[in-house]
């Protein structure tokens, strides 16, 4: 395998800094900015409005005059809050997607860590942030937060279950929990001899795929599944006494967190940052030429554009589920049929 | 003062019985949650003050009196044209349906009639404000219930009812159009064409809210059963309007009664729903504004010529006595109690306003939901703070 240059005469520390860096400028930026203004623009014309106009050309700076606008704003916290929880726990939310971006494979060789239990590493972090939403709504000393706190802790538990129930549908069909195992095994793969495509998991899994797209909508915490949130009853929830800076921190990591779970599932069930191998003749990552380096995050950022839109679309246009009735669509239809997929997804695998 | 220590105590009571409830099973304790004074969903300064159990409301009360404007006191002081630029900012939504209660009471005691032309314009307008208010109030209901969408369509949609309002009178919020024995002044010119689109585009409107709301099935699960008011509960607390129609009562004041104004020239037909859930009161709403539309259009045709002013003295002193006049306003019955002594002011003014009756029914209803559920009932009964309190 072609390795980066850097990565083999750097010291380990060099490369970690590097990585982590790399992991802000590179994606998370861009990543925030491009979802953001996408996603706006196409969401304030669905709305007949016209969104964002007066920041840079056609509203294109508009991100930086918001980030301007919220760091000049008063650090405040409540006098009865828990100052030092309520400092960090923004902090604990965006650590959670940082780490998520770590896993996620851009190219043959543009990758952070290429961990081995991938799949599994990225379950575990994502659960990360509810500590967060936890100790933000318990430390803001208020009865909305607390409230919007416990209700995000029993959502995300929740539904933590059914997103590692449809993962394992695919694992079993890749074989391997490496991700950059389960792209090339969906570009090398083919459906049931056909390989005009590869085997894009979103066709064999495509039960797989939806139940995992409604996780992530409630991982989000955004409508349909946003009661921790829920504007109009709780007044934001745990945020409620959140502003400034650290209002903003929350602001990004659910942006750019919709951002990397796009990534994520476009990873598991759209093929990654590649595109179908036999279209270049390829069978494996050995043969791959080394622009698809470049290439790679392109495709990728494409895939998760797409997948992003499809989020916020449903964000924006459905009403939100009340907490027991959340609870119930959880536990009696998501995992339910995904224990189903994954019966049926073994029995084809060793079947075929 | 001693009324509120009263009510304090009442309180303080009922709080401790809920406590004594809640510590039974699981040793929990109860939360009081003040939503508002300050709240998104109580659309001004409304407070209720619930107690929790977990989600639960155990017992929940109102609070009202937050922007109360002594509107029935500052009409003592007003002379009888001046009270409409008062009482516009009743129901700040549907203001010029507030004016028409006003002037029919004072009309009555002079014993003056408007001419027919005068009438079906009142009308119109009384059916155009009917309509701006409760288009909003179908957007709102969306980002109660969490879809932001669907409010940018009703504002959107509300501006071209905004616009024909502006054109008509001069003020898109207050008209202030109203006079004893007829109108200010007749209609623009091109209002009438201009009006039969706009009543086009709110029947698109409403199929759009239709199709975005009430077909879904999170707003049907979030709705259907939830805050049910049986007919004897709504009748026992006075509630009215599409309130009281979702509950299966048929009554509606614009068919039930005779008043010197239009809606007996058009055919329409008075729309009830027999559940009574939130569902049955937004759907309700719904049919009206569609049912008010095809009144408009219906009124334009038959829009008759003449003057829009009865002949009245320069200087209007009304003659001694009392009269009592309600219509059906957006948000239910409004009247107006008006008690003269020959002035040129009223002597006293009783201002018997739908959302203050409606939401009596909050203590009744809200025992017993969920927190997401409050927000569910508020909106669906719908009120505008002006309207409480006055």
């Amino acid at each position: 395998m072609n390795a980066v240059v850097l990565s083999t005469d750097l010291a380990y520390w060099a490369q970690s800094l590097l990585r982590v860096l790399g992991g802000l400028v590179a994606v998370l930026l861009p990543a925030g900015t491009i979802v953001y203004l996408f996603l706006f623009k196409m969401m304030s014309f669905m709305q007949s409005r016209l969104g964002p106009m007066e920041a840079g050309p056609y509203g294109s700076m508009q991100l930086f005059a918001e980030v301007g606008k919220w760091l000049q704003k008063e650090d405040i916290y409540p006098a009865r809050a828990d100052k030092f929880l309520f400092k960090i726990a923004p902090i604990i939310v965006l650590s959670s997607t940082f780490l998520l971006v770590a896993v996620v494979p851009f190219g043959p060789d543009a990758w952070f860590t290429n961990f081995e239990a991938g799949v599994f590493y990225m379950l575990a972090v994502s659960s990360i942030s509810v500590l967060g939403i936890l100790i933000a709504g318990w430390s803001s000393a208020n009865k909305y937060s607390l409230l919007g706190g416990l209700r995000a802790a029993g959502q995300l538990i929740a539904y933590e279950l059914p997103m590692v129930l449809a993962v394992v549908g695919v694992v079993i069909q890749a074989g391997t929990m490496n991700m950059q195992g389960i792209v090339v095994a969906q570009n090398a793969g083919s459906i049931f001899g056909w390989d005009g495509l590869g085997n894009p998991y979103i066709f064999t899994q495509f039960v797989g795929f939806v139940i995992f797209m409604i996780a992530v909508q409630a991982e989000l915490t955004q409508a349909p599944f946003d009661m921790p949130i829920a504007e109009s009853e709780l007044v934001s929830g745990y945020m409620t006494e959140y502003s400034g800076f650290r209002f903003l921190i929350f602001f990004i990591s659910e942006f750019a967190t919709a951002g990397v779970f796009s990534m994520i599932a476009s990873v598991l069930f759209l093929g990654g940052w590649a595109v179908p191998f036999s279209w270049f003749g390829w069978t494996n990552l050995d043969d791959i030429d080394n622009w698809m380096n470049v290439a790679g995050p392109l495709i990728l950022f494409t895939k998760m554009i797409v997948l992003s839109f499809i989020i916020m679309w449903v964000r924006f246009s459905y009403p939100r589920f009340r907490e027991d009735q959340l609870q119930r669509f959880a536990w009696k239809v998501l995992i339910p049929v995904s224990l189903v997929n994954i019966m049926l997804t073994a029995i084809f695998k060793v079947a075929f | 003062m001693s009324l509120l220590g009263d009510r304090q105590q009442l309180a303080y009571i009922a709080s401790q019985a809920a406590d004594a409830r809640v510590n039974v099973e699981l040793e929990t304790e109860g939360m009081t949650l003040n939503i508002g004074p300050q709240h998104p969903a109580t659309h001004g300064t409304l407070r209720i003050i619930a107690r929790l159990d977990g989600e639960q409301v155990i017992w929940a009360e109102p609070s009202a009196g937050y922007m109360h404007r002594g509107y029935e006191k500052l009409t003592e002081v007003r002379t009888y044209p001046q009270v409409t630029s008062l009482v516009n900012r009743i129901d700040w939504l549907g203001s010029f349906a507030n004016e028409v209660p006003f002037i029919l009471a004072a009309e009555k005691l002079m014993g003056v009639e408007a001419p027919s032309r005068a009438q079906h314009i009142r009308t119109i307008l009384f059916e155009l404000s009917r309509i701006a208010n409760v288009s909003l109030f179908l957007g709102d209901l969306g980002v109660q219930l969490g879809a932001i969408t669907p409010v940018f369509f009703a504002f959107r949609d509300r501006e071209y009812v905004l616009n024909l309002i502006e054109g008509a009178t001069g003020g898109r919020f207050h008209p202030n159009f109203d006079r004893i024995g007829g109108l200010k002044e007749d209609l623009p010119a091109g209002f009438i064409d201009e009006t039969r689109n706009v009543m086009k585009k709110l029947r698109t409107f409403c199929d759009q809210i239709e199709d975005l709301l009430f077909g879904n099935e999170i707003f049907q699960s979030r709705t259907r059963g939830i805050g049910v008011i049986p007919k004897d509960v709504a009748l026992q607390y006075g509630m009215s309007g599409a309130n009281l129609r979702a509950s299966g009562v048929d009554w509606d004041l614009r068919r039930d009664q005779s008043l010197p104004m239009a809606w007996d020239k058009a055919d329409w037909k008075v729309i009830t729903h027999p559940d009574g859930d939130s569902f049955a009161r937004c759907w309700v709403r719904l049919q009206e504004v569609r049912e008010s539309t095809r009144i408009v259009d219906q009124l334009l045709d038959t829009i008759p010529a003449g003057p829009v002013m009865a002949k009245v003295p320069k200087i209007i002193k009304v003659p001694e006595g009392e009269a009592w006049v309600s219509t059906e306003n957006p948000l239910g019955e409004m009247g107006y109690y008006v008690v003269s002594q020959g002035d040129m002011g009223p002597f006293r003014v009783k201002i018997r306003s739908a959302s203050f009756n409606n939401i009596s029914i909050v203590p009744w209803l809200l025992k017993g939901v969920y927190v997401p559920d409050i927000i569910t009932i508020l909106a669906s009964l719908y009120f505008i703070l002006g309207d409480i309190d006055r």
